[in-house]
């Protein structure tokens, strides 16, 4: 494992995952493979051509979004980045929808407008997939403004990659949101490489949560992104002290991708080895997950088994919606651009 | 009717429109305690208090972002840059978040903002603080874009500006904030995307927006003593523009000038002629032309500056050569 490294995941080598309350680990458990799933599924469909465009998948993630999102309220906010699919099934847009927004249909959570990287819901406040690195953060801390503003109590969840501690985006972001005290939790999804870049060779900081330490009031947190149950604790932590004390933290999630930066980077070659991939690998969220509950006798094989085909029932369900959803019409070319204005 | 500053008709269209919805906020350098670095929010502070009236630090791209996010959660923010020159570093949140919310998201969210601050040249600020960023917004869809050359149009835009439910960029001019007009006592709105002949005429249209207006409004005094008459057309909004008043003028006059502040190269102008060229061919007595800043970063000595500008002088010239009158 990747000890020798900085910022590899703390505490994943080797570390002995523990089963939770079973229910809850079911649920989780259910959310991350339905990720997992999905995501192969999409991979498929970008190999046939069925989605075309900048398609950037969450394998090896998917504990982070599970964790943190499963501790949100539905009046709660999310917001995060162009790799957005593992969120998007998360916060529960449904996987129908979102196949046909990354086939590019009507019936697509975005209506075919947005594509892989631009999935929004209204309907469960998700605030979108964003394109330019960095350039959400500031959206964040505004959605964290207007909540402070009307004197509410939901909180506004950030994701971001490692790379975007290095722009000043989200330095102008975090500074606000700290010296206003808004309900925003920022997440780093440390998946140690901005497409090929590692974060040693582009941040000038050992622990990118320390970034935090410029903002009085904000903390910083490390946590290992591999186990989904230390995620959702130091979430929940986190998102209490947002909603209650108006306190933003960043939440540095120790994580990896299992798949390229995109659909045309090769999974390991140049800028990481196939060792260091299988090394991350052993330390899959999803199965070590699914073995520590087996262990703890909280899920038999065949629980397992019958959830895998629930999952895949429901993946193939949304590819087949998807594939049944019409293109948008020519008309829609010209529909939101503007909206008629009613006040 | 009184007659009253620029930049008072824009802060009572600022106080009338945060009096009247709780949701609209003003955020900027010095809109605050310093009451505006050109003091278009003087007392609002007073007014409002801290929680609408927001002194951020100098962080364009942040607190541009944070209205357009504040925008997405349901307020309705109006941002002001100190200047459009430093717009620049908050350029990614007016053309990558604001414009792009409504289409990427398949009609879901609307972002209703304004950004305004002064744009344009004033005297020998030299190259950095003496830019007219007209035609870089007004090319980007999803946004509309206005510039009011007088009192009553600043007043009267910025409030419809407020209540449209899109992104607005708007344009002021910092040497219009001391010039005056009347402006009447009650409320009223103008239309945004709506020209305004503010001179009647038949001899040349000169098509123009913002501060130009003033120029323009010379240049017909001028030539009308010379017994040429100009319809001279305000734009106020110059995206989206109301190409239908420009046919409807130059069919009349048959020639046109156009009239921008900014420079040559893909400006205003360039756009307002390709129209014109393909509505009103028939009607032309004469090709179009430009009166515009030269084609160079500003200078800041005197005399440099002054021959760099648009001016009466140019407009007048570039008239009677339409006019075959040279
Ligand atoms: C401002 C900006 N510069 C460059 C890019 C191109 N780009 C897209 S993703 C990416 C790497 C981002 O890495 P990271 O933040 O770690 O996120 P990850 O892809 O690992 O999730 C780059 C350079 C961009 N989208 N935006
Ligand atoms: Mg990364």
């Amino acid at each position: 494992m990747a000890t020798k490294k900085k910022t590899a995941a703390k505490g994943a080598p080797g570390t002995v995952r523990t089963a939770g309350d079973p229910a809850l680990d079911r649920e989780m458990l259910h959310s991350m493979l339905l990720q997992r799933r999905f995501e192969e599924k999409t991979g498929e469909a970008y190999a046939l051509g069925k989605i075309g465009g900048f398609c950037h998948l969450y394998i090896g993630q998917e504990a982070v979004s599970t964790g943190i999102i499963g501790q949100l309220r539905a009046d709660d906010y999310v917001i995060g980045t162009y790799r957005d699919h593992g969120q998007a099934l998360a916060r529960g847009i449904t996987p129908r929808a979102v196949m046909a927004e990354l086939f590019g249909r009507i019936d697509g959570c975005s209506r075919g407008k947005g594509g892989s990287m631009h999935l929004f819901d209204r309907n469960v406040n998700f605030l979108g997939g964003h394109g330019i690195v960095g350039s959400h953060v500031p959206l964040a801390a505004g959605v964290g403004f207007a909540i402070k503003y009307r004197g509410g109590d939901q909180v506004c969840v950030c994701f971001m990659g490692d790379s975007v501690v290095n722009i000043g985006a989200f330095h102008e972001a975090l500074n606000m949101a700290a010296l206003w005290k808004l309900p925003v939790l920022f997440v780093i999804e440390n998946n140690r490489y901005g497409m090929g870049t590692a974060v040693e060779r582009a941040a000038a900081v050992d622990d990118l949560s320390k970034r935090a330490d410029g903002y009085t009031g904000m903390d910083g947190i490390v946590v290992d992104g591999m186990d989904v149950h230390a995620v959702r604790d130091a979430a929940g932590k986190a998102i209490e002290r947002a909603r209650t004390e108006s306190r933003p933290s960043l939440l540095e999630v120790r994580t990896y991708r299992f798949r390229g930066h995109s659909m045309s980077d090769a999974v390991s070659g140049t800028y990481r080895s196939k060792d260091e991939l299988d090394e991350y690998q052993a330390y899959d969220p999803v199965f070590s997950l699914r073995d520590a509950m087996v262990l703890a006798s909280t899920m038999t094989v065949a629980e397992w088994e019958a959830m895998e085909r629930d999952v895949a029932a429901i993946v193939q369900d949304a590819w087949d919606f998807a594939d049944a959803s019409p293109e948008p019409p020519p008309g829609a070319l010209f529909e939101d651009v503007l909206v008629d204005t009613t006040s | 009717m009184p007659i009253i500053t620029y930049r008072e008709a824009l802060n009572q269209a600022l106080r009338e429109e945060m009096s009247r919805d709780d949701r609209v906020y003003l955020m900027g350098e010095e809109v605050g305690v310093y009451n505006g670095a050109y003091k278009v929010s003087k007392g609002l502070l007073e007014e409002f208090g801290e929680n609408r009236v927001v002194d951020s630090p100098i962080a364009e791209l942040g607190f541009a972002g944070i209205g357009v996010g504040s925008a997405m959660a349901g307020l309705r923010p109006v941002i002001e840059f100190m200047t459009w020159n430093f717009a620049l570093l908050a350029i990614d949140q007016v053309v990558n978040s604001a414009a792009k919310m409504l289409y990427m998201s398949g009609g879901q969210y609307n972002v209703p903002i304004v950004f305004r601050g002064p744009n344009g040249a004033a005297l020998q600020l030299g190259a950095q603080h003496s830019q007219a960023f007209e035609s870089w917004l007004a090319h980007i869809p999803g946004i509309k874009v206005c510039s009011p050359g007088t009192p009553y149009d600043a007043k009267g835009l910025l409030k419809s500006a407020i209540r449209d439910d899109n992104p607005v960029v708007f344009l002021e001019g910092e040497m219009l904030y001391n010039t005056k007009g009347e402006v009447p006592e009650g409320e009223y709105l103008i239309p945004l995307g709506k020209a305004d002949l503010k001179r009647e005429g038949s001899d040349c249209t000169i098509v123009t927006s913002g501060k130009m207006v003033l120029v323009a409004m010379q240049v017909a005094d001028q030539l009308a003593k010379e017994g040429i008459h100009l319809d001279v057309l305000d734009l106020l909004t110059i995206r989206p523009m109301d190409v239908e008043a420009i046919y409807a003028s130059v069919r009349k006059t048959q020639r046109a000038v156009v009239l921008e502040e900014g420079w040559e190269i893909c400006g205003i102008g360039a756009q307002v002629v390709d129209f014109i060229q393909r509505e009103c061919f028939d009607h032309l007595d004469a090709p179009v032309l430009r009166v515009h800043q030269a084609d160079v970063p500003m200078p800041y000595a005197k005399g440099l500056e002054k021959i760099a500008k648009p001016d009466a002088a140019k407009t007048i010239a570039a008239v009677k050569q339409v006019m075959y009158r040279a």
